[in-house]
């Protein structure tokens, strides 16, 4: 199967999503034709099966969005979504900034730069509900988590300052970088999940 | 997750953190209204300084690390990342910077160097490090001590695209000529221009440098931004540009809008309409040889 997968292509970790989406969609056996390309206007979503929101500064990020008419583009958007970081901010309900206009397509509440400043990023050794294998190793990079999450949101991970990665239906939403570490267990779980 | 478990300031979140910072304007602010300003207007980070380049050019005098007073000033200010400049080679600067919190720390020939022989050891630090260079050699050097990003150094201060350019040819046209070679000849290319040859190696494969690199030193226009961008800058830094023009909201806007859409001329023609006065400029050839900043620190 040819599959066309969209990152969202404004700012942020662009180039590392399309990287480790083209390596699991070689792992998944997708074919040849198969395709991960950038996403910077609403007709880029024409034909994608699922889009990734990348990692990056969501203030900026939310800001462009609105600026390039893809607010309800992507709140409309049938496929799957990939978010990290910055992404799962934007994927939630409430962000408590008003910078920031959130897609609202998951039930949850997100604090921003939850850890605290950049040396007070880490990595750690996750366990992860449902992923075979073990642990998944997590790069947190001034990771937001979520706080309080609704109805039709599964829980995936969860530290003690909140939760670090959730799902809900076609939806994966994880507060570290899997797009940076080389471990593709979630890029081809969520590709799994919508039938790739 | 016990506390142990934790890995802090590893190489991969140094230069994670750079990665998240792509596409992005990275602005000199000098206070939290600045700071403010430039979070407002789309930065994806700030530089917190004391004096934007141009002023320090006007001034004279030793160049340091900005108040502390100052930098928690803007720390507090912004939800987006701080970084700071401390003098090359003065690693006690970059301890204070660090104890402060900020996000990344520029080891910057702006400020008046404090060592001329060493850079900094950063790899000794858990906050990651950006650092200026003209050509391969010197940013492969600078990655090597541990630098997690790197940035073309241009001409600080003159509003002057024309060394940003050539040095983001530079480092570019190195690239491609690497790529061109044997591995012998790449080892040898290496010993060159005083770089280690598994970074050369890694710059030849990849087709780029190991590390995030953005463009310095003369932007003053969207259209510079633009133009940096499309010679393969991966995002701008900002220092005199903004806050010495005569609209500088507008002008940051622009400046942001302009590095999004870099390849659409239509967009950078729109944003670059009715911005009032660029900062005013300096022709690079009439500074003596004692006010150029980019050769510190090679």
């Amino acid at each position: 199967m040819d599959v066309k997968i969209g990152v969202l292509a404004l700012q942020g970790d662009v180039s590392e999503h399309i990287d480790a989406f083209s390596a699991a969609l070689a792992g998944r056996g997708c074919g040849k034709a198969s395709t991960v390309v950038e996403v910077r206007n609403p007709v880029d979503l024409d034909g994608c099966s699922a889009l990734a929101l990348p990692g990056g500064e969501s203030t900026t990020i939310s800001r462009l969005i609105e600026r390039n008419g893809l607010y309800e583009p992507i709140r409309t958007f049938k496929g799957g979504i990939f978010a990290t970081c910055a992404g799962m901010v934007l994927m939630a309900t409430d962000a408590a900034d008003p910078r920031i206009h959130t897609l609202g397509l998951m039930d949850m509440t997100v604090d921003r730069n939850a850890f605290g400043r950049q040396k007070e990023s880490f990595e750690a050794d996750i366990p992860v509900i449902g992923l075979d294998g073990g642990p998944f190793h997590a790069i947190f990079i001034r990771a937001p988590v979520v706080t309080a999450a609704g109805a039709g949101v599964h829980v995936l991970a969860t530290l003690d300052r909140g939760i670090v990665a959730a799902e809900k239906g076609r939806y994966m939403a994880l507060a570290f970088h899997p797009e940076l570490g080389g471990d593709l267990r979630l890029h081809e779980r969520f590709l799994k999940n919508l039938g790739i | 997750m016990k506390l142990e478990e934790l890995r802090f300031g590893t190489e991969l979140l140094k230069r994670g953190f750079a990665s998240m910072q792509k596409g992005g304007v990275i602005m000199d602010v000098v206070n939290a209204e600045q700071a403010t300003i430039a979070e407002r207007s789309g930065a994806v980070a700030v530089m917190s300084l004391e004096r934007v380049p141009s002023d320090i050019r006007k001034q004279g005098g030793v160049a340091r690390m900005a108040d502390p007073e100052k930098v928690q000033e803007i720390i507090d200010a912004v939800s987006i990342p701080v970084m700071g400049k401390v003098r090359i080679g003065h690693f006690v600067e970059a301890q204070v910077l660090e104890v402060l919190g900020v996000d990344m720390i520029d080891e910057s020939e702006v400020l008046t160097p404090a060592d001329e022989e060493y850079h900094i050891d950063k790899k000794l630090f858990k906050v990651p490090f950006v650092c200026g260079a003209r050509n391969l050699g010197e940013a492969l050097r600078r990655i090597n001590e541990g630098a997690a990003m790197i940035r073309t150094k241009g001409e600080a201060g003159t509003g002057n695209v024309v060394e940003a350019v050539r040095h983001m040819r530079a480092i570019m046209g190195d690239i491609r000529k690497v790529q061109g070679m044997d591995e012998q000849e790449r080892i040898s290319y290496a010993r060159s221009i005083e770089a280690p040859a598994e970074l050369v190696i890694e710059c030849a494969t990849r087709g780029r440098l190991p590390v995030v690199n953005f463009s310095a030193g003369g932007i003053a226009t969207p259209s510079d931004a633009a133009m940096m961008m499309q010679l393969g800058a991966d995002g701008v830094f900002v220092g005199s540009g903004i806050f010495k023009s005569s609209n500088p909201e507008k002008m940051a806007k622009a400046i942001v809008e302009a590095v999004n859409h870099y390849s659409d001329a239509k967009v950078i023609a729109k944003v670059s309409t009715g911005l009032g006065d660029a900062m005013p400029g300096l022709d690079v050839h009439t500074l003596r040889a004692d006010e150029v900043l980019q050769t510190r620190g090679r």
